[in-house]
């Protein structure tokens, strides 16, 4: 059984800064990691590994140091790393995302594809879905719990005020929720072995069967007009006084308020 | 390129569970009326399901002025494939100008798997959609947790595809005397492009009222020290008439269930009264609370950032202020009772 993980490098801290000439992300210098809800789908397809013996394999679309998070997917246990990076894959919206990675993971022997519900960069959870939709397969969002058997897999899947229990026959796409497993450490040897000796596959542009109106920037339906931090609400009144007194100030602006 | 001018009306997706409509469907039908008066348009609710016909009169009444719908037994519990094909049908055949969804778990699986078949832009999770002066529609979303809004535009493809955050946009009153125009489309083979089975539905079963639909909200955070003292919170909720609700700390600690979460993670809330208790304000946090009428926050901390969104903050220990709250409130209230 062959399983794919998509997986994104996305900063570590939610202090990120704008160019104010381009208007993009300012990445330099901010700590990278694995997206968290991918690397619960990447546990998820190890635990899959160590019960039947699955390959699994991890691709990665993004800058050239995605590498870095290819390389402790394998440190994990991931078998193989696919770097997918290409000037011309820059600036994509979701659409034009999934459809490169699509193109990908079209070149791979697969039966289940994992992603990650969403990336704590971008929030949208769109990514997963839409390659299943490029590559014709069924999709089943917001995992929570996964189990394989023999040519099916049976999902867990989350609703606000529910589960649905679903089976689906592989191939089949499904996006973790990060509930879906707790990610393993790199072990000692993994870590030496991922980064001595394993080989990074690397795709560009000239090895995905891609039209260029669904790549990068000009394939993205989708333009960011602008963006902006956002400004704080004017500021109240703040007092510093002891107990007695606090509450019964709170009390009086509730009550000229109409509350109480 | 596609011919824009053939693309007309604002289509909303209203999402029904066992019949059930949820609010934030109505929600996009009010913001659709707003987005449509400026389009000179119409607002069409896109119902999927299976026996639901009797769900017009009620979308009529909070905005929609035609409805489509497909009636199939196989829309009748929610599956993405039939419901993407009857979707994308609908797509094919009206051309609609713009089509919202709730962000919901259904509208964030359905739209995407939607907006890559028709090939078209989608915008997750706005918070906010204009109209342009070339009219076009401006969405508006939090990213990078809420650091950064970006407003995005979706300039040569359509529909122009978003789904909307629930609890921000704002219900219209209920309208009186409206007959919507009901197109009853079929789509072939619905049953056919079924590609997964459901086993069981597996209800979560949940006490709580949920805190969108709260007036007024007290939320505690790590500040309360323990799980214990959200017992506190519980009592003067309950002499305010309120909920608890709590920040990702809280839950991530295991004090409290998810589905009380408010923020970027969890769910955004607008109620009239918000008192933060013991919450140091994250911007993921502030991002799902800011637009309460009134927040009221406690934390022992100066220089929390709760206190830059707080309309009254009161710098102390929240396990001594919450209780002289409830004393003080329960006393007036008896007063009020006698008088």
């Amino acid at each position: 059984m062959n399983v794919i993980v998509c997986i994104k490098q996305v900063p570590d801290t939610t202090e990120v800064r704008l160019d104010p000439v381009t208007n993009t992300l300012i990445r330099d210098g901010v700590p990278s990691i694995i997206n968290p809800d991918d690397k619960a789908g990447l546990e998820a397809a190890l635990a899959i590994k160590d019960q039947t013996g699955a390959k699994v394999t991890v691709i990665s679309m993004g800058p050239p140091q995605a590498e870095n998070a290819l390389r402790e997917a394998l440190a994990m246990g991931a078998d193989e790393a696919v770097l997918v990076t290409d000037r011309a894959f820059g600036g994509a919206d979701t659409w034009a995302t999934s459809s490169t990675l699509a193109a990908a993971i079209a070149k791979f022997d697969y039966d289940l594809i994992i992603t990650g519900r969403q990336a704590i960069d971008g929030d949208t959870a769109q990514v997963g879905p839409q390659i299943a939709e490029h590559l014709g397969i069924p999709n089943i969002s917001y995992a929570e719990e996964i189990k394989v058997e023999e040519g099916y897999i049976q999902v867990k899947r989350q609703y606000e005020e529910r589960y649905h229990l679903i089976r689906a026959e592989l191939p089949c796409l499904i996006t973790a929720l990060a509930e879906l497993a707790e990610p393993r450490y790199m072990s000692p040897g993994g870590i030496f072995d991922a980064c001595r000796k394993a080989e990074i596959t690397v795709l560009s542009r000239t090895d995905l069967d891609v039209d260029d109106s669904n790549i990068g920037l000009k394939g993205s339906p989708t333009r960011v007009k602008r963006s902006f931090t956002k400004q704080a609400k004017g500021k109240g009144s703040v007092i510093e006084k002891d107990t007695l007194e606090s509450v019964n100030w709170l009390i009086d602006r509730l009550q000229e308020k109409y509350i109480i | 390129m596609i011919n824009k001018e053939e693309y007309k009306g604002v289509f909303i997706f209203i999402e029904q569970v066992e019949g059930e409509v949820a609010k934030v469907s109505y929600e996009l039908l009010g913001k659709g009326q707003e987005l449509a008066q400026e389009l000179n348009t119409q607002v069409t609710a896109v119902l999927l399901g299976h026996k639901v016909g009797n769900l017009a009169d009620k979308l009529a009444k909070y905005g929609a002025d035609e409805i489509v719908s497909v009636d199939d037994p196989a829309l009748d519990i929610y599956m993405t494939e039939p419901y993407a094909k009857a979707l994308a049908a609908i797509v094919d055949r009206f051309k609609p100008d713009i089509m919202l969804f709730g962000a919901t778990a259904i509208g964030r699986d359905l739209a995407p798997r939607v907006s890559a078949r028709v090939h078209t832009g989608l915008t997750a999770d706005c918070t906010k959609l204009e109209i342009n002066e070339e009219k076009s529609i401006m969405m508006t979303r939090p990213a990078f947790g809420g650091n950064i809004m970006a407003t995005i535009a979706c300039p040569d493809h359509r529909p122009q595809m978003a789904t909307v955050r629930p609890g921000v946009m704002e219900q219209i009153p209920k309208r009186s005397g409206i007959v919507p125009k009901v197109h009853n489309v079929t789509v072939e083979n619905l049953s056919a492009s079924k590609n997964v089975e459901i086993i069981e539905v597996i209800k979560k079963i949940s006490a709580n009222v949920d805190i969108m639909d709260a007036n007024v909200l007290i939320s505690g955070g790590r500040g309360l020290g323990c799980p214990e003292n959200f017992a506190l919170l519980e009592e003067l909720a309950e002499v305010l008439g309120g909920t608890v609700s709590s920040s990702r700390a809280a839950v991530d600690a295991g004090w409290q269930p998810k589905d009380r979460q408010v923020g970027q993670t969890g769910k955004t809330v607008r109620p009239n009264l918000y008192i933060a208790c013991g919450i140091s304000g994250a911007i993921q946090h502030l991002a799902g609370m800011e637009e309460s009428e009134i927040i009221v926050a406690i934390n022992k901390d100066p220089s929390a950032p709760i206190f830059e969104v707080a309309d009254y903050g009161v710098v102390g220990d929240v396990c001594k202020i919450v209780p002289g709250l409830i004393n003080e409130i329960s006393r007036l209230r008896e007063q009020q009772k006698i008088v």
